[in-house]
């Protein structure tokens, strides 16, 4: 490990936070890299490395996590909370969800209220895991 | 039985720019600074909140073997290495206007929970830090 090792963790890390803080917009791997201050060539390498996971995974992975949270929180509608996590394909959305968390929105909100925690907390714990597979579009933050 | 926390620890990966950081950013004071052989014991804490101190501990040896201590810097810089801070301020818009005139890097703008309103940032090193001005509980 090296003080450089350090840097480019540290870099990485403000990428991640971003896809925590605006998973609701569209971010792509250009303004993810600028973020990182790294150039694109090396982000998506250079994140899985330091991650274990690809970019685009993360974010995808944030974006249900919200939506179980919103799911479970709010009344607001199937529809509304895809468009309020970032995604703009309802069909998308609920596959997507259906795939990580192993059944559909309207059978997940079934399951009630979330007991309250800070947020920050609440995001980092309640994130599904990367065991379960996520099929990834074509032409999307990563290679497979 | 117990009393108080006193003392909380987090790891930093540089001592000064820790300092530069907490104190000179932050407006953390320090309590105490002192060399115990090999070991720079440093405490801040809040003006306000004299009583409870941050340990700005560096992961080295020989506390810790050097491959350890390589270890957790790595795992500090990619923000897990378990390092919290929550703080406290009557005015977040305030605060983090003065944080953002200091030079923090400051990815988020103050943000309306349901306690009230709060925004978050890392120091530099990877530790996370979140600043929140509380709502009172409607009793109060």
């Amino acid at each position: 490990m090296s003080r450089a090792s350090e840097d480019s963790n540290r870099r990485m890390l403000r990428a991640r936070d971003a896809m925590d803080r605006s998973y609701a917009e569209p971010l792509d791997v250009p303004a993810l890299a600028r973020i990182a201050h790294v150039s694109e060539a090396h982000f998506i390498r250079t994140f899985k490395t330091t991650f274990g996971e690809t970019p685009n995974r993360y974010l995808q992975r944030r974006r249900v996590e919200r939506a179980m949270f919103l799911l479970r929180s709010t009344d607001r509608t199937v529809t509304d909370i895809c468009m309020a996590v970032g995604l703009s394909s309802l069909g998308t959305f609920s596959r997507v969800f259906a795939d990580v968390v192993g059944e559909p929105p309207s059978v997940y909100r079934r399951r009630g209220p979330l007991a309250p925690v800070p947020s920050c907390f609440g995001m980092r714990w309640l994130r599904p895991g990367s065991n379960t597979a996520v099929s990834e579009k074509p032409g999307a933050a990563s290679p497979p | 039985m117990l009393n108080a926390i006193t003392i909380t620890s987090i790891y930093v990966l540089d001592q000064d720019a820790a300092l530069d950081f907490y104190v000179g950013k932050l407006g953390f004071e320090v309590k105490v600074d002192q060399q115990f052989g090999p070991m720079r014991f440093l405490t801040v804490a809040l003006p306000e909140d004299p009583d409870h101190a941050v340990l700005l501990e560096l992961p080295a040896p020989p506390s810790v073997s050097p491959d350890v201590a390589e270890q957790v810097r790595d795992l500090v810089s990619k923000g897990a290495g378990g390092g919290h801070l929550f703080l406290r301020t009557d005015d977040a818009h305030k605060t983090h206007a003065e944080l953002e005139e200091r030079g923090v890097d400051l990815p988020e703008e103050p943000i309306v929970q349901p306690y009230g309103i709060d925004f978050g940032f890392r120091d530099p090193f990877g530790n996370s830090v979140r600043v929140a001005q509380l709502t009172p509980p409607p009793s109060a």
